[in-house]
Order: structure tokens, then C-alpha cells, then sequence
């Protein structure tokens, strides 16, 4: 019976990791590149026009998707923080190091894309209002993060402070996600949730879920090739970095 | 720049970020969490006196009226109207019965002297066509209820 | 189909300015992302195999 069950921790183990990850990063980098052209083709040549916003709703289809990671990536890297804290895994740090420059970049790629879809249809690239606010706020969360990690020599000790930077500010997504719905924002309720039937036609919501998917693959993809080199960095004088077939010259 | 100095720099770098995320939230809660009040809310005397404010609602249908460069409509919230005044260029998705939010203050009587239009979207989207029957099927529920 | 021609593509019914603004630099970051996640990993890569060719040479 304990020979069916998985053991995890072997997982955990960088050894083991290393290659892992080598061998898995190619599928999902090709699962983003395949999601990323089925949902270009719907979200650009399918997805009819909107009826308040012309063809200026397109945007929906970085907008959302970008949103959506940067919220979930900090919720997987609180996750991590969380195991290394209980755990005390070596790979749990470096997997949060991993994600938050792909985190910190869709933070910006959503107030950057929000500013260019406000402008045309609200009249301000920005206002200050709860949704915009507290997702302003996870991208200087994500830049702390990054800040205060690479500061800090000890590798070990920089993953505890920033598995408490992450732990701390993870109370703020969801205030990001409920903002539109506590608060009067100028920014639109949710178009898509769990509780309600989504408010969009069908191909432009597929369009919107394809393009998710494929910044999720992407995220996956990119956090396994930085893990790979963090790793790398971290544990290059061990035995078993010396007898990967890659290092034989 | 030595080691130390970049360090310094780094750990400079980080709180600022930090503290700037930590003001925000701080300002937030004393304030700004209320992008705009409704004109239930102000007929309540739930705005502010003193400084300038937002109202949000819906542009009453059939209120806008253009005289030169100044824009005059009616915000609603289907309880309370307030009527307010505006020069400048209104937003694209400004119209007649979509919502709408307005920076500026409330004078003696009542009226309310926009310095900011901007234009607040429902989360609906849908091909023009799909909205016609919606609105077509919204009108004869109507009818038949009369 | 949406568009008569590619011209009516570019122009996003008046909204390509923002449309583009927003698909472009998001393929460009995202692009210049993995190049940097790629890069990392070979100079680390790198380093690694230099220390090691340095520890044998002094082996022998």
C-alpha cells in the first residue's frame, strides 16, 4: 500500500527537481504557444464586436487573463512560502523566487492594459478607485518581494522574509477580487464568477478563458526554466550538479 | 557601486515599495474606498460639505441638454436626481441611461458643477445584435405586463 | 469574420491605438521575460561547468 503512494518529498528535492523541470518546461511552452494562437484567433477574428464598446473591448482578452495570473501567482507563491515555513523545503523558496517576476510582470501588463482600455472608455488612464488601487498595490507587494529577497545574501534567510512578505500581503487579493463588489468603484463588477451565469457572448468568453490558459502555461513554463537556474545558482557546488550529463564538457 | 552601496540601495528600494504600498492601503481606508456617492446617498447628506466629491448613477434619459460648449443631464439612481452642469468633452461610452460618474461640488441649490465626466460600463458584452433581442425581449415582458 | 480589409483590422473600429498598445507590449514583455528566464539559466550554467573544469585542473 505505502509502495502506491506518492512520495512528495522526493519531489521537493532539487536533485530531483532539476531535471524534472528540464524535461517538463518544453510541453508547456508549447501548450502556451497553442493556447495563445486558438485564443488570438477567437479573441481577434471570432469574438463579435461589442455593442457599447466597439472594437475597443478587445482588450478584454490581455486585460482579464493578466489580471487574473498576477492574483493567482501571488496566491501559488503564499502557498509555497507557506510549505517552505512548514516544511522547511529548500525548493519551496526558490519555486516563490521562481514566480515573482512573472507575477510583477502581469501586475503591470494589467494596469498598463486597464490605463489603455480607461482612457477610450472611462475618459482617465487612472483613477483611483478600490479595484485599481489594490491591484496598484499587489504590484509594489510583488516589487517588495523582489526587492527584499535579493538583498538579503543568506539565500535560506531571504526566503523567510520573503515567505512573510508573501503570507502578509496575500490577504490583499481578495480585496482585489471582492473590491468591485464591496465598494462603489468606477471599474466594472466581475463578468465572469462562480455565483452567476457569465455576462458575455460565448465565443468572446472562450476567446478570454483560452488566452488564460495560455499565460497560466506560459507561467509555468518561464517558472520552471528560472527555477532550473536558481537551483543552479543556489546548489552548484553539490555532488550532483557535477554529474548531470550537461555538465560533462 | 560597491557591493554595500547596491545592498543599500536594494534594501532602499524594497521598503520604499513597500511603504508605498502600505501608504496606499492607509489612505484607502481613510478615504478613497468611496469612489463616488449616489444621489440617495447625498440627498442623505452622506457626501462631504466641505471639499469636492463624485456622484455615479445613471444619465436620466432624455435630460441631456447641450448649450454650446456646456453639457447639462441628470444623474440618477431611479430614487434621487441631481441635476448636474459640465464644460468640457464628455467620454465615448457617455449616453442616456448608461452610468455615469462626476467629479466636482454641489452648490446652494442643488445643483451640481462637474469638473470630471467619466463613463462607468456595465460588465455586459455582447454583439449588437444579441443586445436588439434583448432589448426586444425587455419590451414585450413590458407590454404584456400592462 | 470580423474585418473587410487588414487596414479595418489595424484600425479596431478607432480603438487601434489602445487595442495595439495593450497586445503588443504584453507579447513584448512576455517575450523579453522568457529570453531573460533562458538567459539566467545558461550563465548559471555556465559557472557551473567553469568551476568545475577549475576543480579539476588543480586535482591534477
Amino acid at each position: 500500500m505505502s509502495q502506491r503512494l506518492i512520495n512528495w518529498f522526493k519531489f521537493a528535492s532539487p536533485a530531483t527537481f532539476y531535471p524534472l523541470a528540464g524535461k517538463l518546461w518544453p510541453w508547456f511552452a508549447a501548450l502556451a504557444a497553442a493556447f495563445t494562437l486558438a485564443g488570438l484567433w477567437l479573441g481577434l477574428f471570432v469574438a463579435p464586436t461589442d455593442f457599447q464598446q466597439g472594437e475597443g473591448y478587445r482588450i478584454i482578452f490581455i486585460h482579464v487573463p493578466a489580471s487574473w495570473m498576477s492574483m493567482f501567482i501571488y496566491c501559488v507563491m503564499a502557498f509555497w512560502a507557506a510549505m517552505g515555513l512548514v516544511f522547511n523545503t529548500r525548493l519551496s523558496g526558490m519555486m516563490s523566487a521562481a514566480l515573482a517576476p512573472t507575477g510583477a510582470l502581469f501586475a503591470f501588463l494589467s494596469l498598463w492594459t486597464g490605463a489603455l482600455w480607461g482612457k477610450p472608455m472611462w475618459g482617465a488612464w487612472w483613477v483611483w478607485d478600490a479595484r485599481l488601487t489594490s491591484e496598484l498595490i499587489l504590484f509594489f507587494l510583488y516589487l517588495g518581494y523582489i526587492a527584499l529577497t535579493s538583498a538579503i545574501d543568506d539565500p535560506r534567510r531571504a526566503d523567510k522574509a520573503g515567505a512573510i512578505v508573501s503570507l502578509v500581503g496575500v490577504i490583499n487579493v481578495p480585496i482585489i477580487y471582492f473590491s468591485v463588489k464591496w465598494w462603489n468603484t468606477l471599474h466594472q463588477g466581475a463578468s465572469v464568477s462562480l455565483t452567476k451565469a457569465p455576462s458575455m457572448a460565448t465565443t468572446m468568453l472562450w476567446g478570454m478563458l483560452l488566452m488564460a490558459l495560455a499565460f497560466w502555461m506560459y507561467t509555468i513554463a518561464v517558472a520552471l526554466c528560472r527555477v532550473r537556474a536558481i537551483i543552479l545558482e543556489r546548489e552548484g557546488r553539490a555532488q550532483w550538479v557535477a554529474e548531470l550529463p550537461e555538465m560533462r564538457t | 557601486m560597491n557591493t554595500r552601496q547596491k545592498r543599500f540601495a536594494i534594501i532602499l528600494g524594497g521598503l520604499t515599495a513597500l511603504g508605498i504600498a502600505a501608504a496606499l492601503i492607509l489612505n484607502a481606508f481613510q478615504s478613497n474606498l468611496v469612489f463616488f456617492f449616489t444621489p440617495t446617498q447625498v440627498a442623505a447628506g452622506e457626501a462631504p460639505k466641505d471639499r469636492a466629491f463624485r456622484i455615479g448613477g445613471l444619465v436620466k434619459e432624455g435630460s441631456l441638454v447641450r448649450q454650446d460648449v456646456t453639457v447639462r443631464f441628470v444623474v440618477t439612481d431611479t430614487a434621487k436626481e441631481i441635476p448636474v452642469s459640465y464644460k468640457g468633452i464628455l467620454p465615448d461610452l457617455f449616453q442616456e441611461g448608461k452610468g455615469v460618474v462626476a467629479q466636482g461640488s454641489l452648490g446652494a441649490d442643488g445643483q451640481f458643477t462637474a469638473s470630471e465626466v467619466l463613463a462607468k460600463h456595465d460588465e455586459n458584452y455582447m454583439p449588437p445584435e444579441a443586445k436588439a433581442a434583448v432589448d426586444q425581449a425587455h419590451d414585450a415582458a413590458k407590454t404584456l405586463k400592462q | 469574420m470580423n474585418w473587410a480589409s487588414a487596414s479595418d483590422f489595424f484600425a479596431m473600429g478607432g480603438y487601434g491605438l489602445y487595442v495595439w498598445g495593450s497586445f503588443g507590449l504584453t507579447f513584448a514583455a512576455l517575450a523579453v521575460e522568457a529570453a531573460l528566464a533562458a538567459g539566467r539559466l545558461k550563465t548559471a550554467r555556465r559557472r557551473v561547468r567553469r568551476e568545475l573544469a577549475a576543480d579539476l585542473d588543480t586535482q591534477d
